[in-house]
């Protein structure tokens, strides 16, 4: 946090002069680990087994926070009969087809009542188990999760064996201390000291707190890194609650705001999932897959009706489904690898990179210039030469002779993009905070705004299109906005406006809860809605600080409502006390019958903690007074999650996709799911190569950014971290005789890369299985352009396509390779060693 | 008299002259009319800095046309006018020299850019958007409707403002683009 | 003359972020310093410099980890034996910037102490001393500025400073070091690197004020246990005066590349001033005669 968050490492800074106590756990020393009161050295790729090793401490010692557990998880539902954990199967839990490598979840439902409608369509999809598997991943269901029996079976003593509680200790009952010493390299004194910490500084009196970034999520169990904690979490009763939670510190500046209003495959503004081809022929059918109709997802209808009005306005009517018809369609995985592959394989032709490096920032940088090098047409968006835009001029494989620039038929446009000063425009940081930037100056030259560009690309388009079916979703297309300034930039204001939402008077609309399902209202991202409110721009609210509550709720705006910590109906107890006056925070006012406190309540504000609801109650209404998680179907956190994972209702541990340990836990040794895409553009390093017998991982330094546009260019960065360099132990490089200062070459299946020793005890060589396994670890923020005035090899050539089947998410984090002294061969001699290293 | 004037003003001398020889004494005409030059910009705009997400304000000061100064926001309540070492280079970010201002085209089978008007690129790019979507058009994929092209596809960073990905999404929909994907998958 | 304004850098809270190197040559417009890898922990510009006003120090004091990764088979804290806190050459053939003996014994976790240097601004300024130009003058903020209008580059600072701060740039050939500031102060501002440090380690403020606030700042961490923890240059009965920036450090100042006991090369031009005034004032007419003289011919 300290090296990638030094802004937001002030808070840690404060929290520790008020006596919290911080553990840094990471595969090395870093700038993080010098300000923690504790350093946890572990191997990546191994934190399932430290995160379960806790929950298991939990359990054993009943040390859960019990009525928070009782009251607001589904501790203690009953699970269906046919569930089997990968206790029994070895690693896998029961619906696993081997041929597809995809669950069917149907087995891993709560047992209920079979005239449930939620349950009637899961009996049909049993039958279609393919297409289930497909739709099971978490964006499928939107925010909401998946829709699940809202009143399952229950046994609130905890003892019935198939109730969540029991499956969970049953399931992590071998994640035990000595696993983690086994398997993270982490010492059992270590473990002790982590768990005594984590579980006395939770309950009524005190909460704990877990942050992370992309150490958890590039993973081929990413998602299930998150969910581990998120147990973690529930049990202890540290979500809702001020000074708990998990914190994602997301590293760009509106990486929330680009998956919140998603420029990504499968999902559409507001987490609504994008329709499916084989599921979703109508509005009706889509609304009865996407989600559950309980909680506040049940009021999908409404959201996703305002978002194609406020797209297809007048020409989105009852009538004609509001035009959903309109929506392309998904097929399975269109995600940015499998479109890689797409580019090489040439179903696509035209690409469109817009402020992003894939070359230099994606895993597998041959593969994406192999792509780039096949594409009919490019344009890349940037305020620099960025290395996608000029791989067919000085990329590598022009030095190994795969190939010559004149053989790339790819025709690129480049045009350079306005910066952030340039432009007006909100970005949602990695608080859920909306903060809008006021435009300094006008940009320079033919510098633009993307607004602008695809405003006026979309104008330009509209005049061509015919009066054909195809293109009537383009012709029906809202696209009036007000010009401003010398170049005619669309108003962003104007677009914000849109985003948060218009009523039936023509009014900005002040709060999701106001969108209608009958087409009165238009909506271009529901979670948004209310940003606009009153006319007022609310992200640009600036009172400051200083002038404020410690919440600031006068200071830009968050999503959703302007609250700033989700599901905070948690702080209070089910009565809707304060757990304790030290960490009171949202709690029931019975005088003026609402909810209270220093944030937005994220709970209706007049429902009281005694409310239950009627029998068929739909939407928020089906929720009692005690379910604080509101957008899910049952209104509880959810410790075993009956669906909306594609790869098994709790967490396991599974090996990296390249390891050099095998998994003692199963004899499933990665995750059965994940995705890889076995062609030679993208070759593996086989587990367990002698060959291969180092741990690889990547990571981000202060002083640069990600791949490194946006700092190389610049001098007063560049000087500060000027060479791509390896962290090793001096063990390590006194076994390979790597000199610090010197150069050492690092490959994998992939490539081969240079760079510059830096020795350092900082990275500590770890006994696994009764070896030492020793890490690597890379920054990636090298290239060969940019405009960089520093250079250096890609770090991410080296890494493996393997990616979360949940969320596709590449593993950039744990992977296995060979370092070997001196610098790396060239041409041909490059693609000679690698071939080498392929074949073993 | 002239002589006397710039005798007086001589630093050895006023060094001499002042109380401890040192202090008030030494100072030169550009050091009397030093100013943090923050004061004489003509405008300033309150910004967020482009980096990570923990979304510090930034202060835009702006004199001449040209960016003078930017630096931390202390009435933001998340960074208190503090910046990292990046949000501390964003003047750099913004001028400095290797910044590209100019369209530059790559012809097929180019050995080098070309310059390129921007007018004429969008009309270009258009061109190709609507040829490839023609070319690519799926209207049934597996006896289903699904009204796309996988001839298309986008990949956005993370410092998209909000609004640019709601109306890069919303066009890209309307066209069928479906392989629109974003750093924030990454 | 305004209060006396200083910096107290406390280095127990360096994140070792560089905000303060960059904030400085943002506002400063200070050149790049060459983009050479040092191959020293993190720190890539080295030294404090003509174009490096604000310079972080890092050393690493870390536990050495035997080949079978257990670093407790060998029973609790392992004698430190790192390189960066003994100077010299690193096993490997690296060499160290930092040297001197450190007092801390490195446990199971080990430390990266990291550390904002700057100009001390010192009571008794060696430079301003001996600048023959009056280009280096005191402020009425009690710091010490070089006016680069007045300094004609003859160097006599470079090496009349005790901590090595002040240098020639080149190709320029003038004298540059941190300037507080100066023009920031004068318009109420605080030095950019304070501004900018994201964890106030840097901290700006009247010189008595941040002294009272450092020495509550080593009674708690002594609370705490860290009982090496002290500061460095608060003291006006140092070598220099006391130092208008000073520093709260977790180990001899040696192993953060600071000299233990600086004495100013001219600590005796104060009391000497009376006297030395008379005999410059007898030398400087004669001088201004001749000039006039020549301009009257």
């Amino acid at each position: 946090m300290a090296e990638c968050h030094p802004v937001g490492f002030q808070w840690v800074v404060e929290a520790r002069y008020r006596g919290a106590k911080v553990f840094h756990i990471d595969p090395r020393f870093t700038r993080t680990s010098a300000l923690a009161d504790r350093y946890v050295p572990i191997r990546v790729g191994s934190d399932i087994v430290l995160l379960g090793a806790l929950i298991n401490h939990v359990l054993e010692n009943e040390l859960d926070f019990r009525e928070y557990v009782l009251a607001y998880t589904n501790a203690s539902m009953i699970v269906s009969e046919e569930y089997r954990d990968t206790e029994d199967l070895d690693g896998l839990f029961s619906g696993f087809d081997p041929e597809t490598r995809t669950y069917d979840p149907a087995t891993w439902s709560y047992e209920g009542a079979p005239e449930e409608a939620a349950a009637g369509e899961r009996a049909e999809q049993m039958d279609h188990g393919r297409e289930h598997a497909d739709m099971g991943g978490p964006d499928q269901y939107g925010a909401g999760g998946a829709s699940a029996n809202p009143r399952p079976m229950k046994d609130p003593t905890l003892r019935h064996p198939r109730c969540v509680y029991q499956i969970l200790r049953r399931h992590f009952a071998r994640y035990t201390p000595e696993l983690v010493a086994e398997l993270c390299g982490i010492s059992p004194e270590d473990f002790a000291e982590l768990a005594e910490t984590v579980t006395t500084n939770s309950g009524r009196e005190r909460t704990t707190m877990w942050v992370y970034s992309v150490g958890w999520t590039q993973h081929t169990v990413g998602a299930q890194y998150i969910r581990a904690a998120s147990i973690l979490q529930l049990l202890l009763g540290n979500i809702g609650r001020p000074g708990g939670g998990i914190l994602a510190l997301r590293g760009h500046a509106s990486i929330q705001g680009s998956t919140d209003i998603p420029t990504l495959f499968n999902i559409l503004p507001g987490y609504l999932p994008m329709p499916h081809a084989h599921q979703h022929e109508t509005l009706d059918d889509y609304l009865a897959r996407a989600g559950g109709d309980t909680g506040f997802w049940g009021r999908k209808r409404s959201y996703m009706v305002s978002l194609l009005k406020a797209w297809w306005g007048d020409a989105a009517t009852e009538d004609n489904d509001f035009r959903f018809d309109h929506l392309p369609r998904l097929t399975g995985d269109h995600g940015h690898y499998s479109t890689v592959m797409g580019q090489i394989d040439g179903t696509v032709k035209g690409y469109f990179v817009v402020g992003e490096n894939p070359a230099v920032g994606s895993a597998g940088g041959r593969a994406q210039r192999l792509g780039l090098a096949n594409l009919e047409w490019l344009v890349v968006r940037d305020l620099t030469l960025v290395e996608t835009a000029t791989f067919w001029k000085d990329g590598p494989e022009l030095e190994t002779g795969e190939m010559r620039t004149e053989d790339i038929g790819t025709e690129v446009f480049f045009v350079p993009a306005a910066s952030h000063v340039e432009k007006d425009g909100t970005f949602t940081n990695t608080q859920r905070l909306l903060q809008w930037r006021e435009k300094a100056l006008d940009p320079p030259g033919d510098c633009r705004s993307d607004l602008w560009f695809f405003y006026h690309l979309g104008k330009l388009l509209k005049e061509r299109i015919t009066s054909g079916e195809i293109d009537r979703p383009l012709r029906e297309l809202t696209w009036d906005y007000p010009e401003e300034g010398v170049h005619g930039d669309p108003s962003a204001s104007a677009v914000l406006r849109e985003i948060g939402g218009v009523g039936p008077d023509g009014r900005a609309l002040s709060d999701y809860t106001e969108l209608k399902p009958d087409g009165s209202t238009q909506c271009g991202c529901w979670i948004y809605c209310g940003v606009y409110a009153d006319e007022v721009n609310q992200a640009a609210r600036r009172r400051p600080g200083r002038e404020q509550s410690p919440e600031a709720p006068e200071w830009g705006w968050a999503w959703p409502a302007n609250r700033r910590i989700l599901y905070n109906r948690a702080s209070a107890d089910p009565e809707g006390r304060p757990w304790s006056e030290r960490k009171a925070y949202i709690y029931w006012d019975e005088k003026k019958g609402e909810w209270t406190g220093p944030d937005v309540p994220d709970f209706e504000k007049t429902k009281p903690p005694g409310y239950r609801p009627p029998e068929g109650a739909l939407a928020e209404a089906a929720l009692s007074g005690t379910d604080p998680f509101i957008m899910q179907a049952d209104g509880k956190g959810w410790l075993y999650a009956p669906a909306g994972l594609v790869d098994g209702p709790l967490p396991a541990h599974y090996e990296p996709f390249e390891s050099p340990v095998r998994n003692p836990l199963y004899a499933q040794q990665d995750n059965p799911a994940r995705r890889i895409y076995p062609r030679p553009e993208s070759p593996y390093n086989p587990v367990g190569a002698p060959r291969f017998p180092y741990v690889l991982t990547t990571y981000r330094l202060t002083e640069h950014h990600t791949a490194g546009g946006m700092s190389r260019p610049l001098a007063y960065l560049a000087e500060l971290q000027p060479e791509l360099f390896c962290e090793v132990s001096p063990t390590l490089a006194a076994e390979l005789g790597l000199a610090n200062g010197d150069w050492a070459t690092i490959v994998t299946s992939r490539t081969a890369i240079e760079a510059r020793v830096l020795v350092t005890e900082r990275v500590r060589p770890l006994r696994i299985q009764g070896r030492t396994v020793h890490q690597i670890g890379l920054p990636y923020h090298w290239g060969w352009g940019s405009g960089g005035l520093v250079t250096g090899d890609i770090a991410n050539d080296l890494m493996p396509l393997a990616l979360d089947p949940n969320v596709y998410i590449q593993e950039s984090k744990a992977t296995t390779c060979d370092v070997r002294p001196g610098r790396r061969p060239r041409g041909r001699d490059l693609l000679a060693l690698i071939e080498e290293y392929r074949h073993g | 008299m002239a002589g006397g004037g710039w005798f007086l003003r001589w630093p050895v001398i006023r060094q001499l002259r002042g109380q401890d020889g040192r202090g008030e004494a030494a100072r030169s005409a550009r050091t009397d009319a030093l100013r943090p030059r923050v004061e004489e910009a003509d405008s300033v705009a309150r910004s967020v800095c482009p980096y990570c997400a923990v979304g510090c304000g930034q202060l835009v000061y702006v004199k001449d046309g040209k960016v003078s100064q930017i630096e931390g926001d202390p009435d933001s309540p998340i960074s208190r006018g503090r910046l990292c070492p990046k949000g501390s280079a964003s003047k750099q970010l913004v001028t400095h020299a290797g910044r590209q201002t100019k369209v530059l085209y790559r012809r097929p089978y180019g050995t080098d850019w070309e310059p390129l008007d921007l007018d004429t690129a969008m009309d270009m790019i258009a061109d190709r958007v609507l040829r490839t979507r023609r070319d690519t058009w799926q209207q049934e994929h597996e006896g289903r409707v699904v009204r796309r092209t996988l001839g298309i596809a986008s990949l956005g960073g993370a410092t998209l403002d909000n609004e640019e990905n709601y109306l890069m999404k919303k066009l890209y929909t309307a066209l069928g683009a479906i392989q629109v994907e974003n750093q924030a998958r990454i | 003359m305004a209060e006396r304004m200083g910096f107290f850098t406390d280095t127990s809270i360096c994140i070792g972020c560089k905000a303060c190197e960059v904030a400085c040559k943002e506002w400063n417009q200070l050149p790049d310093d060459g983009f050479v890898f040092e191959a020293t922990s993190y720190d890539n510009t080295a030294a404090l410099g003509a174009s490096t006003w604000r310079h972080v120090a890092f050393i690493e004091q870390q536990p050495v980890w035997m080949p079978d990764g257990d670093p407790m088979s060998h029973g609790g804290p392992v004698p430190h034996s790192g390189p960066m806190s003994h100077g010299g050459p690193m096993p490997d053939g690296g060499s160290m910037p930092h040297g001197g003996e450190s007092v801390f014994e490195v446990g199971r976790d080990g430390r990266w102490l990291m550390s904002s240097d700057v100009c001390k601004h010192c009571t008794n300024a060696g430079c301003l001393d001996v600048c023959p130009t009056g280009a280096i003058f005191r402020t009425e903020f009690g710091t010490v500025v070089v006016q680069p209008d007045i300094c004609n580059g003859c160097g006599y600072c470079v090496p009349a400073c005790p901590f090595g701060v002040i240098d020639r740039r080149e190709g320029d050939g003038r004298a540059w070091k941190c300037t507080m500031c100066y023009d920031r102060l004068r318009g109420g501002l605080e030095p950019a690197c304070a501004k900018a440090c994201p964890t106030d380690s840097i901290q700006f403020g009247p010189l008595d004020e941040l002294r009272e606030r450092a020495a509550a700042r080593v009674d708690t961490l002594h609370a705490a246990g860290h009982t090496e923890a002290r500061l460095y240059g608060e003291s006006p009965g140092d070598g220099v005066g006391g130092m208008g920036a000073f520093f709260l450090l977790l180990d001899e100042p040696e192993v953060y590349g600071l000299p233990p006991d600086p004495v100013v090369p001219t600590r005796d031009l104060p009391a000497m001033w009376g006297w030395a005034g008379a005999a410059i004032a007898t030398m400087a007419a004669a001088v201004a005669a001749s000039f006039l003289g020549g301009r009257s011919r």
